[in-house]
């Protein structure tokens, strides 16, 4: 594991801006943030606060409109579409609120499918699929599909998919958004297990008590980071 | 690089799914390789057959007539008519020239009648030539003999007949030495010719040969018809004797037209036939049929390559999440693009296989309901491959592009 509170991650004055017709929507408003190895980051906010615009763009889900983002400081912006692609697929894990796994692919090809662009052999691909699986307890429902597993399961083979390739850091956005109380529980204990672990995880949340799991939190209000 | 055959295997689970859909869109594809497959193969086969029916004939032939072979526009035979006649002699000089190997005369008639004892066939052609006949126009006498020089000279009232009259006059015994009525005129067969089979639909094996002076003799010339006058004299059949028929063309228009005193200002009043301007024609002719084809190929490739790239934009629409996932798991525009380029070659492709067994299967039909013989070669197959390929690449490259510039995000959002 990489030395801890290394920086893996530098945003510098981050904007973005949308466009709903001619109406321009600034989603953020120059947002300056670090995230450090073994970190456990929860960003809190109310709905259109712009936490979700943030995670994309640290996740190289998105680009900024302006201002700078690093990684291990290199600047992202000159980075090719390929290797954002990279980067998205062995630097970064992302969990969606709405689970976004494969409906056709079992459990394991689900958590395999990052395996494939990055080129791993299809045995090496299964193997470390079981394992990530077994680790999750999802070792019995590897063969499922998604229709045929419950919330919690389906965000667990997320978990696993974000897992798979080793990430730097594990982006969650609203992991337990669409699940109830007990299930988001259990998400929660397995993200806690993993920064124990010794990963970097930044989580978004609009639940106090769920940011609590978290070592920082950064609030963001109208596309800006609140300091209190 | 993740394997082409991952690419494959994702884009025939897809076409699974949707079997009735990407049927129906490699329609077009189906029916345009199947029509060129099948055409071609059409085309080709008689193709072939001409060939070696010509070459059957003696391709390399020059038949002096006062005809020629291949019109354009319309003939004037009444200044046709006022030609001067072809002679035996005219091909007894050729025949000295050193670029021919042997020139022979020959006249006949079409449509008369055979009778041996109360056997009787009619439509047969008789024909009055000499003993180089058989060598230049090469048949074979399979029994009995050829004529010899005196048998012309002594106009002996001798014959050797095709083998469908052996046939159909001898079917149980041997014709050699006995008589035949020709129109009426007796004559003794001295020999049978092995059989020579078709040419363009004609049998060339119903007929019987007679010296030319015995023909003469029995069919004195009609000058009352125009027609006869321009079609029922002698033609001078002419085997060259280098691989230059264009020498051998050019000897034999000086010398007939001394023989026939031309100045340098009169027009020849004969025409030189050959094998190869038939061959020519024909070709000119198939190669409209080419064209036609391309075009109809085009069309209907055209058309099948539209309903690809329409499927293709469906498709891309209906997985828009599913490329959302890939993107944020890390697939490249170049891997989103490829898969779906592969997807749109291989939906051709399908198309494309489809059509080339049609095509077989067509031509095969038409082979066995008409004398159309079909042959199918691999450029064909190959040809049609590459056609759909190209379809395939070619309306493809569009939506892929749209799936492959996706931005993960706004694809993930999609419903
Ligand atoms: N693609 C988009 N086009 C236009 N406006 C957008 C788009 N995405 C987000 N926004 C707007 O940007 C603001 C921030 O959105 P978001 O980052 O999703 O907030 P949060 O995740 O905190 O609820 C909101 O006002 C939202 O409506
Ligand atoms: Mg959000």
């Amino acid at each position: 594991m990489m030395a801890r509170n290394r920086v893996i991650c530098r945003a510098v004055d981050v904007t973005k801006r949308y466009w709903r017709g001619k109406v321009a929507v600034d989603a953020l408003r120059g947002v300056s943030l670090e995230i450090k190895s073994n970190d456990y980051v929860s960003i809190m906010g109310v709905s259109g606060s712009g936490k979700s615009t943030l995670i994309h763009i640290l996740s190289c889900l998105d680009t900024p409109t302006s201002g700078e983002y690093y990684l291990e400081d290199k600047l992202v912006s000159n980075y090719t579409d390929e290797e954002l692609a990279r980067v998205r697929n062995t630097f970064f894990g992302f969990v969606f609120q709405s689970f976004s796994l494969l409906p056709r692919l079992t459990a394991l090809d689900n958590v395999a499918l990052p395996l494939i662009y990055a080129g791993t052999k299809k045995q090496d691909r299964i193997l470390r699929a079981q394992e990530i699986l077994e680790k999750i307890g999802l070792g019995d429902r590897m063969s499922h599909r998604p229709n045929e597993m419950s919330g919690g399961e389906c965000q667990r083979v997320a978990i696993g998919r974000a897992l798979v390739n080793n990430p730097r850091v594990i982006f969650a956005d609203e992991p337990t958004g669409n699940l109830d109380s007990k299930t988001g529980a259990e998400i929660m204990e397995i993200l806690d297990r993993l920064v124990d672990e010794g990963n970097t995880v930044v989580m978004v949340t609009h639940d106090s008590s769920l940011a609590a799991h978290a070592k920082k939190t950064v609030k963001l209000k109208d596309g800006m980071i609140e300091n209190d | 690089m993740i394997s082409i055959l991952g690419k494959i295997a994702l884009s025939l689970q897809t076409f699974r799914s949707h079997r009735l859909r990407s049927f129906l869109t490699t329609l077009g594809i189906i029916i345009g390789v199947t029509t060129v497959i099948a055409i071609l193969s059409l085309i080709e086969g008689l193709n072939r057959t001409v060939a070696e029916q010509v070459q059957a004939l003696g391709s390399d032939l020059i038949y002096i007539q006062k005809f020629t072979w291949i019109s354009t526009g319309h003939r004037d035979l009444d200044k046709l008519a006022e030609r001067p006649d072809l002679v035996p002699a005219d091909a007894e000089a050729i025949n000295q020239l050193s670029s021919v190997e042997i020139a022979v005369p020959t006249i006949s008639r079409q449509l008369s009648n055979l009778r041996y004892r109360d056997e009787e066939i009619s439509n047969v052609s008789v024909a009055g030539s000499n003993e180089n006949y058989s060598y230049v126009n090469n048949y074979l006498v399979e029994s009995g003999r050829d004529f010899t020089r005196d048998d012309i000279t002594h106009r002996r009232s001798l014959g050797i007949i095709g083998s469908y009259v052996a046939a159909n006059l001898f079917p149980d015994e041997s014709p050699i030495g006995k008589d035949l009525m020709v129109e009426g005129h007796r004559i003794k067969i001295i020999g049978v010719f092995k059989e020579k089979g078709q040419f363009l639909g004609n049998s060339l094996d119903d007929f019987v040969l007679i010296p030319n002076t015995v023909f003469e003799k029995f069919f004195p010339r009609s000058r009352t018809s125009l027609f006869a006058r321009v079609y029922g004299g002698y033609s001078i059949g002419v085997k060259p004797k280098t691989s230059d028929v264009e020498k051998t063309l050019d000897d034999i228009r000086e010398l007939m037209r001394r023989r026939h005193g031309l100045g340098f200002d009169k027009e020849d009043d004969f025409e030189l036939n050959t094998q190869q301007m038939l061959m020519d024609l024909y070709q000119n002719i198939t190669r409209v049929g080419f064209i036609a084809i391309v075009a109809i190929a085009a069309i209907s490739l055209v058309v099948g390559g539209i309903g690809i790239m329409n499927i293709m934009l469906v498709s891309v629409a209906e997985r828009t999440r599913e490329i959302g996932i890939r993107k944020a798991v890390g697939a490249s525009n170049q891997y989103i693009l490829s898969q779906f380029l592969t997807e749109s070659i291989i939906l051709a492709l399908i198309g494309g296989i489809i059509g080339i067994g049609f095509g077989m299967l067509l031509a095969a039909l038409i082979s066995t309901v008409s004398p159309l013989k079909a042959a199918v070669s691999f450029w064909m197959v190959l040809l049609g491959f590459g056609f759909s390929a190209a379809v395939g690449i070619f309306f493809g490259i569009y939506p892929a592009r749209r799936a492959a510039g996706l931005n993960p995000i706004e694809a993930l959002r999609y419903e």
